[in-house]
C-alpha cells in the first residue's frame, strides 16, 4: 500500500488522559491495573479503569448519546488538541471527503445491562429514559463522534471483537486509496461493562492479578478500557512523522474463542502486513504483541511470530500496563508503536519478570532506549479474526 | 467521488415470506404476490455438529444467504473475502446476557459470551467454509446495508478479487423491541466480482450522493424496506430482478444516499 501519514494521534487508557502520561508510563515501565471495584461487579480480577469518565458531560444537544462509552470517546478526543486537528483536516479536505472509521466491541451495552435491572415489574418494560440507539447500538460511538465533530462523509463501525480498531486502519486506507475520501479519523473506543467482565470470567480467562503476558506463569487477562484515535491522510510533500506502511488481515477458520494452536491465522495476517508494506521480516525493529496473557493465546501467537518474523525481533505486550482494552486495543497499541517510533524507546512488557523461555521470543521485560524505524502491532479477536499493522517513521 | 464498480454474480435473499433469490425475484418483478410469513432460518449444515448446536438465528441467517449467493455465483468460498454488515447482530443473545446479568446469579454461559461478538457470523462462516481469507463485520445502524455495499465494492476494487457481501438483521425480542422496533428478520447477500464473467447479472457502480432514496411501489414491501435496515436493499434487488438499467438510491447516513448505477449484463 502507499504510506498514509498519522498526522495526529492521541490515546487514553488507565495510564492517563492523552499521550504524555501514556508515553511516560510505557517508557518508565509503569502500569495502572487495580483490583476490580467497577460498578456492582463482584469478581476477583484486576482491571484498567480510565479515571474521570463519569465526570465527562456530553453537550445537551447530544444527550441521547450519553453513556460511558461515548463519555470516554469525548474525553479522549479532547486530549492533545486532537479534536481541533480533526476540524482543521475536515476544513482542508472538505466535509464529504473526510471519513470516520471506529472500532468497538461492546459499545454502550453497560446502559442496557443497567436498564435490565430496572424493568417494570408488571410489564417488563425498560425505563423510559433508556435510549438504545444512542448508547448500546454498535454504531452509537460513530454516530456520536459524527455529531460532535460535524463529520459528513462515510462512517462505519468495525466490530470484530479485539481486532476492531486495528481493522479500521485497513478500511480507511482502502477508502483513501480507492479515492472515496482524502482523510479519515480512525480509532477505537471500548469501555468497561458487565458483559465482558463476567463473560471472560465464564471462560476462565481472567487473571486474579494484573496480567503477565508471555510469563511462564501467565494465567489470564486483565480487562481494561480505553480510546485511541489517529488522523490518517495522504502525506503532503515534505511531510514527516509516523506512517501506516502496511495492513494484513486474516481469519482462523478454527474456533470462536480459541486461537488456532499453531497460530496459522496470525501468521497469515503478519505475512500479509509485511507484503502490504513491501518489507521483509528483518526490516522490522519492534513488535507490539497481541499478548493477552492467556496460556493458549500467547503460545499460539509465539508460534506465529517464530514462523513469520523469527526469534530475533524485539517484542512486548503493553497489556500488562493498560489491560486488554478489547475493541480499543488495536488503535491504542498502534499509538504505542507511534510513540516508540517518535520518542525512541521500545516499551517493556511489565508485570512479567521473566519471559516464558518455552515461547522462544526476544521478549522485552523492561523498556529500552532505542529508536525503531518500523514497528508491527498485532490484534487478534474472538471469531478468529486477525489484523496486523506496520507503522514506520516517515520523512 | 469517482464511481467504483463490481459485477454481481450471485444474489441471495431470505426474509418474511421469502426463502431464496428466485422467489424474491418473482415477487420483485410482480409475477408473484408478496405474502408475508415468518422468516425461516435454515440449519447451518456446513458447520460441524458441535458448532451447529451453538448457533442462533443470526448465524443461521447469515450463513444461509452467504452460501446461497456464493453457490449461485459458483464462487469457491474457501478463499473468498467477506464483508458482514448488520444494524445490530444477535439481539436474542444480547437479551439473554442482559437478563442473566440483571439476575441474582450473573454467571454467563461461555457460549453465550463468545456468540455476543458482532463478528460471530463471520467467525462461524470461517469455520464452516474453512476460509482463512479476511472478513470484516460492520455496523452503521440504519445505514448498515449501504455501508456494507460500499465497503465490499471498495474491497473488490482494491484487491481485484471476489468479495461476498452478507447483510442481515433479526427481529428484536421484548423488551428491547420497544426501544428499537425491528419487527421481522431479513438477510441478503451478493457475490461481487472484479470482472465480468459467464454468471454476471449486472455491473454495479456506487457513489455517495444526496438524491432522495428510492422507495418500493408495493406498500408491504415498502414497509419491509423501512422497518428492517438490511431490507433497505430492496430497491436495488428489485432493479436486479427486473434486469433494468439505471440508478437506484439507497438510504445511507443522514441525508446522504448511496447511488448504485445498475447495468445489466
Amino acid at each position: 500500500m502507499k504510506p498514509l501519514l498519522l498526522s495526529h494521534y492521541t490515546a487514553t487508557s488507565c495510564l492517563g488522559h492523552g499521550l504524555e502520561p501514556f508515553a511516560a508510563a510505557l517508557r518508565g515501565g509503569r502500569g495502572a491495573l487495580k483490583p476490580c471495584r467497577f460498578e456492582t461487579v463482584e469478581l476477583d480480577t484486576a482491571i484498567g479503569e480510565v479515571i474521570d469518565v463519569d465526570a465527562e458531560r456530553l453537550p445537551a444537544r447530544l444527550a441521547i448519546f450519553d453513556c460511558r462509552n461515548n463519555r470516554l470517546a469525548q474525553l479522549a478526543l479532547r486530549q492533545d488538541g486532537f479534536d481541533a486537528a480533526v476540524r482543521t483536516a475536515i476544513a482542508r479536505v472538505g466535509r464529504g471527503r473526510f471519513g470516520l472509521f471506529l472500532g468497538t466491541s461492546t459499545s454502550g451495552i453497560l446502559e442496557t445491562e443497567i436498564a435490565y435491572r430496572h424493568r417494570d415489574p408488571l410489564s417488563g418494560r425498560l425505563p423510559a429514559a433508556f435510549n438504545y440507539a444512542g448508547s448500546h447500538n454498535t454504531f452509537s460511538v460513530a454516530a456520536f463522534v459524527r455529531a460532535l465533530l460535524e463529520i459528513d462523509g462515510p462512517a462505519v463501525v468495525v466490530s470484530t471483537a479485539c481486532s476492531s480498531s486495528a481493522k479500521v486502519f485497513a478500511s480507511a486506507a482502502r477508502m483513501i486509496d480507492a479515492g472515496v475520501i482524502d482523510a479519515a479519523l480512525v480509532g477505537g473506543v471500548d469501555s468497561l461493562c458487565l458483559t465482558t467482565l463476567y463473560g471472560f470470567h465464564s471462560l476462565q480467562l481472567t487473571s486474579t492479578r494484573p496480567c503477565r503476558p508471555f510469563a511462564a506463569d501467565r494465567d489470564g487477562i486483565s480487562i481494561g478500557e480505553g480510546a485511541a484515535f489517529a488522523l490518517l491522510e495522504k502525506p503532503a510533500p515534505g511531510a514527516r512523522g509516523v506512517a501506516l506502511l502496511g495492513v494484513g488481515e486474516s481469519s482462523d477458520a478454527y474456533h470462536l474463542s480459541s486461537p488456532h494452536p499453531d497460530g496459522l491465522g496470525a501468521s497469515a495476517a503478519m505475512s500479509a502486513a509485511l507484503q502490504s508494506a513491501g518489507l521483509n521480516a528483518s526490516d522490522l525493529d519492534y513488535l507490539n504483541l497481541h499478548g493477552t496473557a492467556t496460556p493458549s493465546n500467547d503460545r499460539a501467537e509465539a508460534r506465529a511470530v517464530l514462523d513469520t518474523l523469527g526469534a530475533n525481533i524485539p517484542c512486548s505486550s503493553t497489556k500488562g500496563a493498560t489491560g486488554h482494552t478489547l475493541g480499543a486495543a488495536g488503535a491504542l497499541e498502534a499509538v504505542a508503536c507511534a510513540l516508540a517510533l517518535t520518542e525512541g524507546f521500545l516499551p517493556g512488557g511489565i508485570n512479567t519478570s521473566v519471559a516464558d523461555a518455552a515461547l522462544g521470543l526476544k521478549y522485552l521485560t523492561s523498556s529500552q532506549s532505542r529508536r525503531p524505524a518500523t514497528a508491527m502491532s498485532n490484534s487478534f479477536g474472538f471469531g478468529g479474526t486477525n489484523c496486523s499493522l506496520v507503522l514506520g517513521s516517515y520523512a | 467521488m469517482t464511481a467504483l464498480s463490481a459485477y454481481v454474480d450471485g444474489i441471495a435473499v431470505i426474509g418474511p415470506g421469502i426463502t431464496d433469490w428466485p422467489g424474491a425475484a418473482a415477487i420483485l418483478r410482480g409475477e408473484t404476490r408478496y405474502v408475508a410469513a415468518p422468516t425461516l432460518f435454515p440449519l447451518p449444515t456446513a458447520l460441524p455438529a458441535a458448532e451447529r448446536r451453538r448457533t442462533g438465528r443470526v448465524v443461521r441467517l447469515a450463513l444461509a444467504v452467504g452460501l446461497e449467493a456464493a453457490t449461485r455465483a459458483e464462487l469457491p468460498v474457501a478463499e473468498c473475502l467477506a464483508v458482514f454488515s448488520s444494524s445490530d447482530g444477535d439481539v436474542d443473545n444480547c437479551h439473554e446476557i442482559c437478563q442473566t446479568l440483571a439476575s441474582a446469579d450473573r454467571q454467563l454461559s461461555p457460549t453465550r459470551f463468545h456468540n455476543s461478538v458482532h463478528n460471530a457470523p463471520a467467525g462461524y462462516w470461517s469455520i464452516a467454509t474453512g476460509s482463512r481469507a479476511a472478513s470484516t463485520a460492520l455496523c452503521a445502524d440504519d445505514a448498515s446495508y449501504a455501508a456494507g455495499l460500499l465497503e465490499a465494492i471498495v474491497q473488490v476494487a482494491e484487491f481485484a478479487a471476489p468479495v461476498l457481501l452478507i447483510t442481515y438483521d433479526l427481529d428484536y425480542p421484548p423488551p428491547l423491541a420497544e426501544k428499537h422496533a425491528v419487527p421481522t428478520s431479513f438477510g441478503t447477500a451478493f457475490a461481487l466480482m472484479p470482472r465480468r464473467g459467464a454468471r454476471s447479472i449486472a455491473r454495479l457502480s456506487v457513489s455517495i450522493d444526496l438524491a432522495p432514496s428510492d422507495h418500493m411501489a408495493d406498500d408491504e414491501l415498502e414497509r419491509l424496506r423501512i422497518v428492517v435496515p438490511a431490507a433497505r436493499s430492496l430497491p436495488l434487488l428489485a432493479r436486479l430482478a427486473r434486469r433494468e438499467r439505471g440508478p437506484v438510491s439507497l438510504d445511507y447516513l443522514g441525508q446522504s444516499t448511496l447511488r448504485v448505477e445498475v447495468e445489466p449484463c
